[in-house]
């Protein structure tokens, strides 16, 4: 997994709430067998009209905004458990979501991922997408050795949570499989006196 | 101390705690299907990590399946290529696999329950947020990325923090025509989609208690649609005697050891939820979807709130809908009935009594499609094929179809699809499809109909 410690990126406002799995990768791209390549179809039934052909209303093809970082709407990445929506929205580049709220397994593949979900209380959040909307070239900050996420030459800025072994992880690359398998005996010892 | 059932199955599965961090989780059983563990492989192999405990996991075939001409070779190449690969991986690592065609063959939370693989007391995963199904047997069941999907097979378990609990209580009597479908769009109506985010949700109350196995499924299934990662039942005597018997449940001697376990596993009286819900059954009427998300339901008989949020409004606009209207009467021109949610033989029976004696309306198109090979069985043997025949609906193969139309089962562009599936997102059955969610009686009824109406003033 690749490392992250801080990102200084413009942002794009995704102003939607309940933004579902579906709409991230929907399940007729789901028939691959590698994890490369889905970003070419992230967020496709917003992005393109059917007639394939670009929708210019949809803020990821509007040439004001740019970055490695996605501004999203309350309760991200609800629906599916599908990774493939974590691999479609890094393969498109971005680094880290930022939501005023964040469904679990989403979450979970995020982080497994190294794509950084920063949960930010929703008047933040609400303060972000006006300071990005108003001004398409703000910078924000994020630190994840400190927790922070900041705009760039403003007051606005605020901590957020993260699971204290999964910020470990992000910050060296490690994923849960080289811990679980170097407690191979751990396991194995509890197979054996299994009370259940 | 007082335990919750969650509590007691959490607890006994707990490996070992990482100081401040998650705890190993070991798991008992890993299902996996087509879609989401073809790269978990790909990982182990890449990283020459064998299978550790393969006697632990069930393959089926059920995402990307045809539900017409099984026996015929896949046409669409991806889709092929992709049961191809799990053939393979299945065979590589001596997992076993009930592939397309095969007796035992369906959608993965129907088809495991019904081979006895599920029951009270175990720790249950599998690449699909579904998984909560199996909650209904007083398991710890819940969906998992591919990545975990990989943990899995590398360790027999995964690194998770505990979540919180959650208590939904519902008690009293359920009028005529509400099914448990309908118990549970309206929980999930009253509490949104993200009010079980983080949490293990508890169905309790003599509603629950008095539905059988296949209802409690239903219940369960959908606890995700509200955030929870997982839903559970406690067990009691009608699990027992659904567990009882089938292919991979415990026999004999073993088996009673097993009930005499089970039954130590129920909420203790005194234990304590971090949040609490209650309603009453006759507060519960048939329920229809009108929007986007799950949590976008009401009773069939009110009209659409009227609300300023943009992405409220958003939601109608995609299902063409207007704020205070009423849905009776609007014509509809597809129906699905079946995926993990209500594709079970109780369902067929509901929609099949129903459907009994009349036509389905002309501008309908009514997919009927099992949730496995031996729903599909029953349907036969019980005679209700000859019902739908008659009636001019279509009985298909088993799979997950449209619920989420990754085979050829689409809606098209624009239509409504009044289905007993579990996710009316935006494009959900096909690209620009607009869904509605309802239980299979409300979906036969609208079949027949031709248009939505009230059941509860019909069945009075």
């Amino acid at each position: 997994m690749e490392k992250f410690t801080t990102l200084r990126s413009r942002a794009i406002p995704l102003d939607i709430e309940n933004v579902d799995t579906d709409q991230i990768i929907p399940a007729r791209f789901l028939k691959a067998t590698d994890r490369e390549g889905f970003g070419n179809n992230v967020f496709r039934d917003w992005r393109y009209h059917k007639d394939g052909t670009l929708n210019t209303n949809f803020v990821l093809n509007d040439s004001k905004y740019s970055g490695k970082i996605l501004v999203a709407g309350d309760n991200f990445g609800c629906g599916s458990s599908r990774e493939h929506a974590a691999w479609a929205i890094t393969d498109f580049g971005f680094k880290v979501v930022v939501s005023s709220f964040f469904a679990d397994i989403f979450k979970g593949n995020a982080l497994n991922n190294g794509l950084l979900p920063v949960q930010v209380s929703p008047i933040f959040l609400s303060d972000l997408m006006q300071e990005i909307v108003s001004n398409p070239q703000t910078e924000l900050m994020v630190d994840l050795e400190k927790q922070t996420i900041s705009v760039k030459d403003s007051e606005l800025s605020e901590d957020f949570e993260i699971d204290a072994y999964k910020k470990t992880c992000m910050i060296n690359g490690y994923d849960d499989i080289d811990y679980l398998i170097n407690n191979k005996e751990q396991i194995e010892a509890f197979e054996a006196q299994k009370i259940y | 101390m007082s335990k919750t059932l969650f509590d007691k199955v959490w607890d006994s599965h707990v490996v070992s705690t990482i100081e401040n961090g998650p705890q190993i989780l070991y798991i008992d059983k890993h299902l996996i299907h087509e879609v989401t563990s073809p790269q978990a492989f790909n990982e182990l192999e890449d990283r020459g990590i064998p299978v550790f405990r393969p006697n632990q996991i069930v393959a089926t075939a059920d995402h990307n399946t045809p539900t017409l001409n099984q026996d015929q070779p896949i046409k669409d190449a991806l889709s092929r290529n992709q049961l191809e690969q799990l053939s393979e991986n299945c065979k590589k690592n001596n997992i076993t696999l009930y592939q397309l065609g095969h007796k035992y063959n369906g959608i993965v939370h129907v088809m495991a329950p019904e081979l006895g693989v599920t029951q009270p007391g175990l720790t249950m995963v599998c690449g699909d947020s579904h998984t909560s199904t199996h909650g209904a047997f007083g398991a710890i069941a819940f969906g998992i990325g591919t990545s975990q999907v990989a943990q899995v097979f590398a360790s027999q378990c995964l690194l998770l923090t505990k979540p919180k609990s959650l208590r939904v209580t519902v008690n009293g009597k359920l009028k005529n025509g509400v099914l448990p479908k309908d118990v549970i769009l309206y929980i999930i109506s009253k509490l949104g989609t993200n009010s079980g985010t983080g949490y293990f949700c508890e169905y309790a109350g003599n509603v629950f208690e008095d539905m059988s196995m296949e209802g409690r499924m239903t219940v369960c299934n959908m606890s995700i649609e509200m955030g929870a990662r997982g839903g559970m039942i406690a067990p009691d005597e009608t699990t027992f005697e659904y567990v009882k018997g089938r292919e991979f449940a415990p026999k004999g001697e073993a088996f009673e050891k097993k009930v005499a376990y089970w039954k130590t596993l129920p909420t203790d009286d005194d234990a304590k939820f971090d949040k609490e819900y209650s309603f009453d059954a006759e507060d519960i009427e048939p329920m229809i979807t009108y929007g986007t998300n799950p949590g976008m339901g009401i009773k069939i008989s009110e009209s659409i709130p009227v609300d300023e949020n943009p992405s409220f409004k958003k939601s109608l606009a995609y299902m063409n809908f207007e704020a205070g209207e009423s849905l009776i009467n609007k014509p509809i021109n597809f129906v699905f009935i079946g995926s993990c949610t209500n594709s079970r033989i109780e369902d067929f029976r509901v929609a099949a009594d129903y459907i009994k004696g009349k036509k389905k309306a002309v501008n309908v198109t009514a997919w009927l499609v099992p949730g496995s090979k031996q729903v599909e069985a029953q349907i036969i043997e019980e005679g209700l094929k000859t019902i739908f025949d008659d009636a001019g609906f279509e009985l298909r193969q088993p799979g997950c179809s449209a619920c989420l139309a990754m085979n050829d089962d689409k809606i098209p562009q624009g239509e409504y699809c009044v289905s007993t599936s579990n996710r009316n997102f935006e494009g959900r059955q096909g690209q620009g499809s607009r869904t509605i969610l309802a239980s299979p009686l409300v979906a036969a009824a609208t079949a027949v109909e031709g248009k939505i109406i009230d059941i509860s003033k019909q069945l009075n």
